[in-house]
């Protein structure tokens, strides 16, 4: 078994630091972020309450019709225990227009739009609250395309990203997320019982395992296969990621001029902070 | 004799140099007034490091009448100070580059060598490099400077060891990556570049029997971010300070360069280096590979 390990405190020094600093430099000092009742927004909004202060962290729960109440009650311990802003805006009302406009809609396009619609609230709370979007997609859900492009992949910075799932457990366990949120299964919670692992077909544990051989150390489909991963497996996985290149950088711009925006017209975002 | 260092261990503002010197000045009155004789400051110190588009913006020239060296060379009449910033020469090429100012004079500078450019380091687009490696006279003896990159190849301080250096200074924008325990991990706390860049520089300290000194960037530029831990060792590859990271710091360090003298007594390296056999084989390389 490859061991994803990390170094936890060190992980929760950076990514605190990261917090503070990045949204302090662009002249804010709070931030917003969706609190589904998971694991990935828990650590997100835990991060947060320590690198801002609980008072300047606004945690918004946004329930569907058919989410799970453990969500809403889970995310309740996260606020309980953290003592961070808060607000309860169901996104039902909002989305059932167009669902009902269209019948057929199936998951997928139904789960989109709410992901697109916590989106819009997180935003406008955003400039509500004078605070930067925090996102909370992290790195296997990132490689895998498993994300709804301007919903859940939406924000203004994002702690997370660099950090598999399993090593995101850890982290969250290390900060102290309460313990239901640790044991249970991932799940977006867009349809009543869907979790993660089902739809993807793998468990978290073993794409971890894979992607931080085929990314972070480099390795070649073959040497995967010649470390003990089902070559189907792998193929499977990498071309996902492939797929999935779209949903990671910004829309092509049709080069015409000398110097365009994305190709040479080069600089960071942090620029003259 | 006693060389009292600071190291400036500073996050900066990305392309604003006006406020990067303002810093600056700031610690260089800090550090004459804690006793420093030399205050050191990062790779690009006065520009931030990822410039990219900004490059052509934030270039000085080190001169007299230059508005942002003027107050530094004001400032070097009472402490001697290792700076960094982007030199743009006469032909309008522009390098990462280092100054070393004392007495209301640039006494050297050394352009970066080694430009990295994979990875996410880009610096091969943007930045010319230097063209030498060179240890020059100061009032505390000979200095040699390298920026980062430059001391990942091993011939840089080799070259500055031969060239009469007894006191490497080491400056760096060096992202913190890796926080993948490993079992060889005794630094726990510590990401991996900040571990493999105290072992070899340690290494150098020992192997050249020389002091070194390494002063880091803090703070973050977009995701990336700067580890600090400025640190100083003694010619035996002792740790002399080990300052703290992931912070902004002044890291001040007590360099008694009397201990060269004991240490190469003890251990005569630098003695028994044989360069001419060194040049004859490196000129056969060259030649056989020129061949090949």
């Amino acid at each position: 078994m490859l061991d994803l390990t990390i170094d936890t405190n060190l992980a929760r020094k950076i990514l605190t630091d990261f917090i503070h600093t990045e949204i302090t430099r662009a002249g804010f000092s709070r931030a917003v972020l969706g609190l589904s009742g998971g694991l990935d927004s828990a650590l997100a909004c835990y991060l947060a309450a320590e690198a801002l202060q609980p008072e300047n962290v606004l945690a918004v729960r946004m329930p569907y019709a058919t989410s799970s109440a453990d969500s809403l009650a889970h995310a309740q311990l996260v606020i309980d225990a953290l003592g961070v802003q808060t607000l309860t805006i169901p996104i039902t009302d909002m989305v059932e227009p167009l669902f009902n406009r269209y019948p057929d809609m199936g998951n997928r396009r139904r789960g989109n739009v709410m992901a697109r619609q916590r989106m819009i609230i997180l935003f406008d709370q955003s400039e509500v609250f004078k605070g930067l979007v925090l996102g909370t997609s992290n790195k296997t859900e990132i490689l895998l395309g498993y994300t709804t492009m301007h919903g859940d992949a939406a924000c203004a910075l994002n702690p997370l990203g660099d950090l598999y799932k399993t090593q995101l457990r850890q982290l969250a366990a290390a900060v102290g997320v309460p313990e239901p949120l640790l044991q249970k299964p991932p799940s977006a919670d867009l349809w009543a019982g869907q979790t993660d692992e089902d739809e993807l077909g793998f468990t978290y544990a073993a794409v971890d395992q894979l992607l931080y051989l085929l990314v972070d150390q480099r390795y070649t489909p073959q040497e995967c296969v010649d470390s003990g991963f089902e070559v189907k497996f792998v193929h499977a996985v990498i071309e996902r990621v492939r797929k999935n290149q779209f949903k990671r950088v910004m829309p092509p711009i049709a080069k015409l001029s000398g110097r365009t925006v994305g190709y040479d017209f080069l600089y960071l975002r942090d620029w003259g902070t | 004799m006693k060389l009292n260092v600071a190291m400036a261990q500073i996050n900066t503002v990305l392309g604003n140099v006006e406020q990067n010197l303002e810093k600056h000045l700031d610690l260089i009155e800090q550090a004459r007034r804690a006793g420093a004789d030399l205050i050191t400051f990062p790779e690009l110190s006065l520009t931030g490091y990822a410039l990219q588009d900004l490059t052509p913006t934030v270039a000085c020239r080190p001169l007299p009448d230059d508005p942002v060296f003027n107050p530094l060379l004001v400032a070097s009449q009472d402490i001697d100070i290792q700076v960094g910033f982007v030199e743009e020469d006469e032909r309008n090429l522009f390098y990462i580059a280092t100054a070393f100012l004392s007495g209301g004079a640039v006494r050297h500078i050394h352009h970066k060598v080694y430009l990295p450019t994979y990875g996410f380091f880009d610096e091969g687009r943007f930045f010319a490099r230097g063209e030498s490696v060179r240890a020059f006279d100061t009032r505390f003896g000979r200095v040699g400077m390298l920026i980062c990159e430059d001391f990942w190849h091993a011939s840089s301080p080799y070259m500055l060891w031969l060239d009469g250096a007894d006191l490497f200074l080491f400056t760096s924008a060096s992202p913190g990556r890796g926080i993948t325990p490993t079992p060889h991990n005794t630094a726990p706390g510590r990401t991996e570049s900040a571990r493999w860049v105290n072992d070899i520089i340690r290494a150098y300290a020992g192997m050249f029997t020389t002091f070194v000194v390494h002063t880091n960037r803090a703070g973050f530029e977009d995701g990336i971010h700067f580890w600090g831990g400025s640190s100083a060792f003694s010619p035996d590859g002792e740790p002399l300070v080990n300052g703290v990271e992931h912070a902004e710091a002044l890291v001040l360090a007590e360099l008694d360069l009397s201990q060269l003298r004991r240490t190469r007594t003890r251990l005569p390296l630098l003695r028994d280096e044989r360069t001419s056999l060194v040049q004859r084989e490196i000129t056969r390389i060259i030649t056989r590979n020129a061949d090949g």
